[in-house]
């Protein structure tokens, strides 16, 4: 059998070392109406025809190999360089454990404590752990451990509107046992008032019952905040004895003054766009970082350096009496895996980008986006809404619905548009929010831009 | 000497990755905006790979050498499951694309689902859930949330039994819920006295049960009916924590037993690989009266003119997304790959000769360590005691650092919390009998030297990248980023 190295012999002679006659035996424990149910499952395959039939559903998939992608909303297609995928595929990293046994681990919890250090460099934060499951949790995540730092005697959370839709449907899965409110994000964007105006009608909802507010920059828009505008923001958040989290897309910070400078409590964010492939959704990381003062509210695994019994340096998973596994009804989160390869994987991107690679990214993420908003924005029918700095994400009122142009770019071009922002804000329908990354040559955003100019100037029916 | 710290081989100018010149004409950058300092390492990318592998070098893993690892199932990960889910038609999919795009991968993840339904008894399975702790808090809400709806709003305890995994008690608090702890009786069973008056007391309450079945100590419940009965009299529901589904893979079906919620561990059961501590994937199934309230967007099938169609929907009564998108869809396709080469049979004879291998060892083991529940026939794991009759000064992590040298993973220690000095071993199907005998040999010669040479296993692992390590000091000092956290 594939995978069992037992043959019959060994079984014959395990069976009578444990005493029994055979291998049903062994399941006397169960009760006998329900042993042994069949299963049905299609029949087994060998490895060949399992990979004939697994690329038979791939190839009916139009994955972004074969197409033009302009479709981000908190998943990203960016560049990864070949060594990330050689060095996750070493099976020493790979199919090794949890590193609970420090001895034996250190490949893993140097490459653990390397990608925190990483992780605070690029957020300006003190402290990171070993990652959550994604964005959306880490997010989650960062609400619980506001309770804990406000000592759970706060009840209010404030989300901003242009927090990621899923981040804010995930804190209320999350929360929904915990009797609390949720507020901020119910009405219609008001997305002609300044960014002062905006800035300053979430923080009127910050009150002394509120243990954090949860902002986003760049925004689920792709707008830009300035680091005086988060900076005042976070003043009256701190004046409330509230926390000020921030989540961030971790590109942006290749180039953007990071959060750690302008005074978050946590920065939490999707990790996928550093060296993960974008594969359907997952697996992804939430990276999560915070202030040295906190460490021992937050939640999730933590690399920390000693040295074993000769002095020699080493590394271990500390601070685990805020655990589950030691603290059970008392841990604040139930977490226990992570995301520890993808954090690996992220750890390799920002080691091979470096400083002046990471910032390259954002650069080109930064001018293409410009560059095709410039294009969209002189389009007949389409209107860029670009009243604010933005990194690699934008907003386009467009002269269809967008299922409608979508759909035709789709199969007319090869090219996958952007999200529908109507989905999540009726105030936004007919309104697309495109995404540009280094991956999108000069050629692919003006056969875009041509594209959306021929799809808006067809007959009504035809689209 | 240890392997320098990626900062240390950092030289100014260096850089592993070559990136395009801009091919459109540059924007300015937003005034006030631009950080002035991004103090990432510069390293060649020869440096980079030799770092990592040298780092490798220093990790035990599966691939390396046994893992034995009790609960944590550290079966061999199978290499036609990386080229699965590197297809490019797999992983360069958006989770957003319209779902016409993408109909391959929603029906890998529609087949998983009924795959996984099937094996657990269920009638319906969300795949959203990243983890088996992250399931649990799934299942939970999911509990709750039906109890709610049937106006049973005042329910609010959940029964966990002493030997249970610490994810357990902490998914109930966090869900908004009271614990309440069942002691375990003689025979490693839930103690049925003990649940009577337990019921007695918060029955009217009782949102349900969570138990592990085998549980922690690798045993089968006795009177596992018998138990779930009373839950259901008491109006409460049966969570089934799904990390031993191992032992029980075409042996029963939990949803047959009566349970009704369940995670699985697809990087357990499903032989994901772990990864140095995830990506995990802790699906859940539910009973019909549940699949309402399944996290979403799930799969559907309709037919359309003859063909099908899969797409998303969100279930009515849903307890809402657990997680952005759609799941860890790498992970699935792994999971997916597995069971479709095994089959029926193969998932049957993987329970079969886990549980095989598990007895195998248990039998060579009695009487050289204690292991409290050694009369009965265990499931995939056993739990001995690192106890040895004439080296008292001994425990259990002195053995698990000596099996280091023997280039074995020690088993999990000093879990579950009710055996003193646990050393809980699961050895997996994987495994073939010279690989048992090794380690059985190797627990022997420890047990041996403790006696003669106690000094060995004090001072081990001595064959090991480093000697043991000042875990105290590392939570004393908090050393947790290069250069100290000068954020």
């Amino acid at each position: 059998m594939i995978y069992i190295p037992n043959t019959d012999a060994d079984r014959a002679a395990m069976l009578a070392t444990v005493g029994v006659a055979t291998v049903e035996e062994l399941f006397h424990d169960v009760p006998e109406a329900y042993r042994f149910p069949s299963l049905q499952l299609p029949p087994p395959l060998s490895e060949m025809e399992v990979l004939r039939e697994l690329e038979a559903l791939a190839s009916e998939n139009d994955d972004l190999h074969h197409l033009a992608c302009f479709l981000g909303a908190g998943a990203y297609y960016h560049f990864v360089p070949s060594i990330v995928d050689f060095i996750l595929q070493r099976s020493e990293f790979f199919t090794a454990y949890t590193p609970y046994q420090p001895e034996i681990s250190q490949g893993t919890l140097q490459a653990h404590f390397e990608y925190q250090s990483m992780i605070c460099a690029l957020t300006g934060m003190e402290v990171a752990n070993v990652s959550h499951y994604d964005g959306a949790t880490a997010t989650a995540e960062a609400v619980i451990m506001a309770l804990q730092v406000t000592r759970g005697k706060r009840t209010k959370v404030v989300l901003s509107p242009t927090l990621h839709p899923q981040y804010r449907a995930v804190v209320r899965t999350y929360t929904q046992g915990m009797g609390l409110q949720l507020v901020g994000d119910g009405d219609p964007l008001a997305m002609e008032s300044s960014a002062a105006e905006e800035l300053a009608a979430l923080a009127s909802l910050v009150d002394g019952q509120t243990a954090c507010l949860i902002f986003q920059n760049p925004d689920f828009l792709g707008r830009l905040y300035t680091p005086a505008e988060m900076q005042a923001l976070a003043g009256q958040v701190h004046a409330a004895g509230a926390l000020f989290v921030v989540a961030v897309d971790p590109i942006s910070l290749g180039l953007f003054v990071p959060p750690g400078r302008y005074g978050a409590d946590i920065v939490v964010g999707e990790g996928q766009a550093l060296g993960n492939p974008i594969s359907f959704g997952g697996p992804y990381l939430g990276f999560f970082a915070m202030k040295m003062a906190d460490v021992r509210k937050s939640s999730g695994r933590i690399v920390g350096q000693t040295v074993d019994a000769e002095g020699r340096r080493g590394f271990v998973l500390t601070l685990s009496t805020r655990e589950q596994h030691i603290r059970r009804e008392k841990a604040s989160s139930n977490i226990c895996s992570n995301q520890a390869l993808n954090a690996l994987a992220a750890a390799i991107y920002m080691a091979a980008m470096g400083k002046h690679g990471l910032r390259t990214v954002a650069e080109l993420c930064y001018h293409k986006a410009h560059y095709a908003a410039d294009l969209i924005a002189r389009l007949p029918g389409y209107q860029v809404l670009s009243g604010r700095p933005f990194f690699k994400e934008f907003v386009v009122r467009c002269p269809r619905p967008v299922s409608l142009i979508n759909q035709a770019l789709l199969e007319d071009y090869g090219i996958l548009g952007g999200y529908d922002l109507g989905q999540d804000y009726p105030e936004l329908s007919g309104h697309m929010l495109l995404c540009v990354t280094e991956m999108n040559t000069r050629e692919e955003i003006e056969e875009l831009a041509e594209a959306l100019a021929e799809i808006a100037g067809r007959p009504q029916e035809v689209v | 000497m240890g392997e320098p710290l990626i900062y240390e081989i950092s030289r100014p100018g260096r850089q592993a990755v070559a990136l395009p010149t801009c091919d459109v004409p540059q924007t300015p950058l937003p005034e006030g905006c631009i950080r002035d300092e991004l103090p990432l390492p510069e390293v060649s990318e020869v440096d980079l790979v030799r770092h990592y592998v040298h780092l490798s070098h220093m990790n035990h893993a599966v691939d390396t050498g046994f893992y034995p690892l009790g609960s944590c199932t550290m079966k061999y990960n199978p290499k036609v499951n990386e080229a699965a889910a590197r297809l490019p038609g797999f992983a360069a999919l958006h989770p957003l694309q319209p779902p016409s795009s993408t109909q391959g991968a929603m029906a890998l993840m529609y087949e998983l689902q009924c795959m996984l339904a099937e094996i657990g008894g269920f009638a319906g399975v969300t795949l959203q859930p990243a983890a088996g702790a992250h399931g649990e808090l799934t299942g939970v809400l999911i509990m709750r949330k039906y109890l709610h709806d049937q106006g049973e709003t005042h329910r609010h305890v959940i029964l966990v039994p002493d030997s249970a995994h610490g994810t357990n008690p902490a998914t109930t608090s966090m869900s908004g819920l009271k614990v309440v702890e069942v002691p375990s009786d003689r025979r490693g069973n839930v103690d049925l006295a003990a649940l009577k008056s337990l019921l007695d007391i918060h029955g009217p309450n009782l949102v349900g049960m969570m138990l592990t079945n085998p549980n922690t100590l690798g045993l089968f419940d006795e009177h596992i009916t018998e138990v779930i009965r009373m839950v259901h009299d008491a109006g409460g529901l049966m969570y089934g924590d799904g990390a031993n589904f191992n032992a029980i893979l075409g042996i029963v079906k939990p949803g047959e037993l009566g349970f009704d919620v369940l995670h699985y561990n697809l990087h357990k059961t499903f032989s994901t690989p772990h990864g140095g501590g995830g990506p995990g994937s802790g699906a859940v199934g539910v009973v019909e009266k549940l699949v309402d309230y399944l996290p979403g967007p799930i799969v559907v099938r309709q037919e359309a003119e003859g063909a099908d169609i899969y797409q998303w929907h969100m279930p009515a009564r849903s307890i809402g997304r657990v997680k952005a998108f759609h799941g860890n869809f790498g992970v699935l396709v792994r999971a997916y790959t597995y069971i479709r080469m095994l089959g029926a049979e193969g998932l049957r004879a993987v329970s079969e000769n886990a549980v095989l291998n598990a007895n195998y060892l248990q039998a060579r083991l009695r009487g050289v360590y204690p292991i409290p529940h050694g009369d009965r026939t265990c499931m995939h794991e056993f739990v001995a005691q690192g106890i040895i009759k004439g080296a008292a000064e001994i425990r259990t992590l002195d053995i698990a650092k000596r099996l280091m040298d023997f280039g074995f993973h020690p088993p999990t220690v000093y879990f579950p919390l009710i055996v003193p000095e646990a050393l809980m071993i699961e050895p997996t199907e994987t495994e073939s009998k010279e690989t048992l005998d090794a380690f059985a040999d190797a627990l022997i010669q420890i047990a041996d030297e403790a006696r003669t040479n106690p000094e060995l296993l004090k001072t081990a692992p001595h064959r090991a990248p480093l000697r043991r390590l000042d875990e105290v000091r590392a939570a004393k000092e908090l050393i947790l980023c290069y250069g100290g956290c000068a954020a």
